[in-house]
């Protein structure tokens, strides 16, 4: 019998509050051997963790639940929140069940924190990700298959076997599967966004952060025939994209204050690394091939990523604002996020001059206060309907 | 009835400002910096372009292959900070939507843009033609071209430095950067140019490069001796500009780091301590290590904090920013382009945390240092971030005494002279009670 949709909710809030991360235990322990490997956002190639047989496990942040005592003495009030809370969570022995911690080049904070985690947790795998910043396939491509493969030799003596080109294709096809789950799910909600909330979507996307890909994947379609058959109140709310918060993520208090206060997010960069690749990876004789080919050429955009040209500063913002018939656009970037908060400008610019209206604030993931941005977020979403009406 | 204050305003302090002192060297280096603006001004008028670029990772050489004027944003920017004119900058570019929380760097160069495009030095700083974008060691230096590019148009070329995640230079690593010179930097440059791609030329620059690396090398070491003849830090800044900036690889640079060379040999000779602004060092009390960049705006003040004591820096990891040379590297002219990837990715911000721990405490031995300091720079995550634990990891593995202040680049805001002073002399007491009950432990 299909999970209802309290269930799943239920289910998903669950997974979100538990910052001991059980379900990767639970795991774990269902097959002995079974390895997990930890990673930070935005986009690591998960293909090559999960035909290890090893579960990716998404750390995203203490949230506004844990309090950071341990890793605020590691840094000094001018950096964000992220890597103090992912600290205290090492510390304290809540990220003991992961085997290895993933850093992707995100910004300096993060790749510093990957030099941290060496000095702190000796007997951790743990590797820098990094992802080339020129986009030709003889350049950029043959340095990221190589930096894929030594993950991927990495990965197999953990686990004790060669990963495999026929782990790794299959592997492709089920993050192939997921990603399509996740996009139909963005797009049901962009098409009906009083029926599925970003407050529920929010936490269906952060429940693939511990799950099994496969299991996710059946979660996000039982989420959308459940959200389907409820019969929710459509509001005059303002349609909009909230951007900026591709790392360091609001708490969930912000998301609903947003909501409460007439808009509808329509798109979203939370959990990005489910969408970073914009369609399926083919299933070739050559994999990883395949998977470089995707990054470079057909990824999402977002602030640690360079674009090659200037014209294509925001392309996909505006793409998403046309896409979803959205209204206008919230800026919500962590306090000290500099890869947000330098991007923000530039995308404003390209906003301006498309006519699409704008509105920015910053937050830290314990962000308790939630007035001011109810209040701002309100008549932002009161100005457009304004200006629509006119 | 209140009886009112009567206020007098500030009155202009009576006490001459003493002239501030430096060596020869030290004259000369700033007649090259500023005849580099004057080039910089004139460039257009003499039919030359203008590329930009940053000081970590900087292709000085292969740039000069085709005639480029040399434009260094950080360079410019300290040098608006030491003038005072970075907080208004600051300000401005804050004022045009610029996030009170990013680096200060982007902020006075986009603020220097906004007013009028004048250089450091009053003479016109034009828009560059080019925008190399050396993204070594920072991240926000591909943001910050992008600003520019994004407000000014210039076209850009990216060259993607990956960081030592590992701690070491693997082949693929090398042979992106190459791979990146030769199908993508060069095909610009001699575009934009005009000129084409000469490797001779590039050879002959570097072998000049590699003269002058190592009597850098010799100056920076002479640190060993005691007492320092010079100051590793704020006096290395000096050392350091022409290198890391728009002179590696000329004559010009060949013959300054000659004559400094010999000015610090005879410094050693004579057993003299470093010349600070207020001149000579004559007592070293305390030698030590500084990791992180100079606040920029209260550059004499803060220096002055540390002569006064009698602290000399004999090693900085700051001086090491555009280059570390003192482990082996050097510009090789029989292998240009992988000479140019390993320097590339050999920067200091290019090391990993671990790498970075083991070059602090390598200096804390091989120059005697009495302990470490941090200068946690707000604006520069690339530095700062995580600087709380390289201080805890260096004091258990040394034994030696770590302190820690902050500051910023070039945002005066962000510097507190007494906050600082004040950490500074606890520091120097604590440092003194270590050794006392080293001397102590020493004579049971």
């Amino acid at each position: 019998m299909a999970p209802t949709l309290k269930q799943i909710v239920g289910r998903c809030e669950a997974l979100f509050e538990d910052l001991h991360f059980d379900a990767v235990k639970q795991w774990k322990a269902a097959v002995p051997g079974r390895k997990a490997i930890g990673y930070m956002p935005v986009y690591v190639p998960r293909e090559i963790v999960h035909a290890a047989g090893m579960l990716p496990v998404g750390i995203f942040g203490g949230g506004d639940q844990l309090e950071v005592i341990q890793g605020d003495a590691y840094y000094q009030s001018y950096i964000c929140r992220i890597p103090r809370s992912t600290l205290e969570m090492g510390l304290t022995g809540r990220l003991d069940c992961m085997d290895g911690m993933l850093f992707p080049s995100i910004c300096d904070v993060i790749r510093n924190l990957s030099g941290m985690w060496q000095v702190l947790f000796k007997d951790k795998y743990v590797r820098y990700i990094d992802v080339p910043q020129n986009y030709l396939d003889s350049v950029g491509g043959e340095f990221y298959i190589h930096e894929m493969q030594v993950l991927r030799d990495d990965l197999g003596r953990l686990a004790g076997k060669p990963v495999t080109d026929d782990a790794l294709r299959a592997s492709i096809a089920v993050y192939n599967d997921n990603r399509r789950a996740v996009q139909d799910l963005y797009t049901y909600r962009a098409r009906k966004p009083w029926q599925a909330p970003t407050s529920e979507v929010y936490l269906v996307i952060r429940a693939g952060m511990v799950l099994p890909p496969e299991e996710h994947t059946q979660l996000v379609r039982d989420y959308i025939a459940a959200v389907d058959l409820e019969k929710r109140a459509k509001r005059d709310n303002a349609r909009v994209v909230l951007t900026g918060s591709f790392c360091e993520q609001p708490p969930l208090g912000l998301i609903k204050s947003i909501e409460m206060s007439g808009c509808y997010v329509v798109d979203d960069d939370f959990g990005l690394v489910m969408r970073w690749l914009l369609d399926d990876v083919p299933v070739t004789d050559n994999p990883l091939l395949e998977l470089s080919k995707a990054f470079l050429h057909r990824s999402n955009q977002q602030a640690s990523k360079y674009d090659d040209k200037k014209e294509d500063k925001g392309r996909l913002l505006v793409q998403s604002v046309k896409t979803y018939s959205a209204e206008g656009v919230i800026f919500a970037a962590p306090s000290f996020c500099d890869p947000a908060l330098l991007e923000r400008p530039m995308l404003q610019d390209v906003l301006a001059k498309h006519k699409i209206p704008y509105t920015a604030f910053k937050f830290a993931e314990n962000t308790g206060q939630m007035a001011p941005i109810r209040e701002q977020a309100g008549t932002f979403a009161d100005s457009i309907k304004l200006w629509s009406a006119a | 009835m209140s009886t009112p204050i009567q206020m007098t305003p500030p009155q202009p302090s009576k006490k001459p400002i003493p002239e501030v002192q430096k060596e020869d060297a030290m004259w000369l280096q700033k007649e090259m910096i500023n005849a580099n603006y004057h080039d910089l001004a004139t460039a257009h008028d003499h039919g030359r372009k203008i590329c930009a670029t940053f000081v970590p990772g900087n292709l000085n050489e292969l740039m000069m292959c085709f005639n480029f004027a040399r434009s260094l944003p950080e360079t410019n920017q300290l040098q608006n900070g030491m003038r005072k004119k970075s907080g208004k900058f600051i300000m401005d570019a804050e004022r045009d939507g610029h996030s009170e929380d990013v680096c200060t760097y982007v902020k006075s160069d986009l603020g220097m843009m906004l007013n009028g495009e004048t250089g450091p030095t009053g003479e016109p700083m034009p828009k560059p033609d080019l925008l190399l974008l050396s993204y070594t060691g920072c991240f926000t230096f591909m943001k910050w071209f992008e600003l520019i590019r994004q407000k000014y148009d210039c076209e850009t070329v990216m060259l993607h430095t990956p960081y030592q995640g590992d701690g070491k230079i693997s082949q693929s690593m090398r042979d992106y950067v190459i791979k990146q010179i030769k199908q993508t930097v060069i095909p610009t440059l001699e575009r934009v140019s005009g000129i084409k791609f000469d490797i001779d030329r590039l050879r002959q620059y570097m072998k000049e490069s590699a003269k002058a690396e190592d009597d850098l090398v010799k100056i920076l070491q002479s640190a060993k001796n005691r007492p320092s003849p010079i100051d590793g830090y704020f006096g290395a800044v000096y050392y350091i500009g022409p290198i890391f900036t728009a002179f590696r690889g000329t004559p010009e640079a060949t013959q300054f780091y000659d004559r400094l060379r010999k000015e610090i040999d005879q410094r050693v000779r004579d057993k003299k301590g470093p010349i600070t602004p207020e001149g000579e060092l004559t007592e070293e009390k305390y030698r030590l290590i500084v990791e992180g960049p100079p606040n920029w705006t209260s550059f004499r003040d803060f220096w002055k904090m540390f002569a006064d004591e009698g602290a000399v820096v004999v090693a900085s990891t700051y001086a090491k920013v555009g280059g570390v040379y003192d482990f082996g590297f050097r510009h090789d002219p029989d292998h240009p382009l992988e000479s140019l990837a390993d320097y590339c990715l050999g920067v200091y911000t290019n090391l990993n945390f671990p790498q970075r721990i083991d070059m602090i405490c390598r200096y804390m031995d091989e120059y005697q240092a009495d302990g470490l300091l941090i200068n946690s720079i707000k604006s520069c995550n690339s530095f700062s971030a995580g600087q709380l634990l390289m201080l805890r990891e260096v004091e258990k593995r040394t034994g030696k005494p770590a302190a820690f202040i902050e500051s910023d680049l070039v945002d005066p805001r962000y510097f507190s002279a007494a906050n600082i002073k004040n950490r500074l002399e606890s520091y120097f007491q604590m440092i003194k009670q270590k050794r006392s009950a080293a001397a102590a432990a020493a004579m049971h």
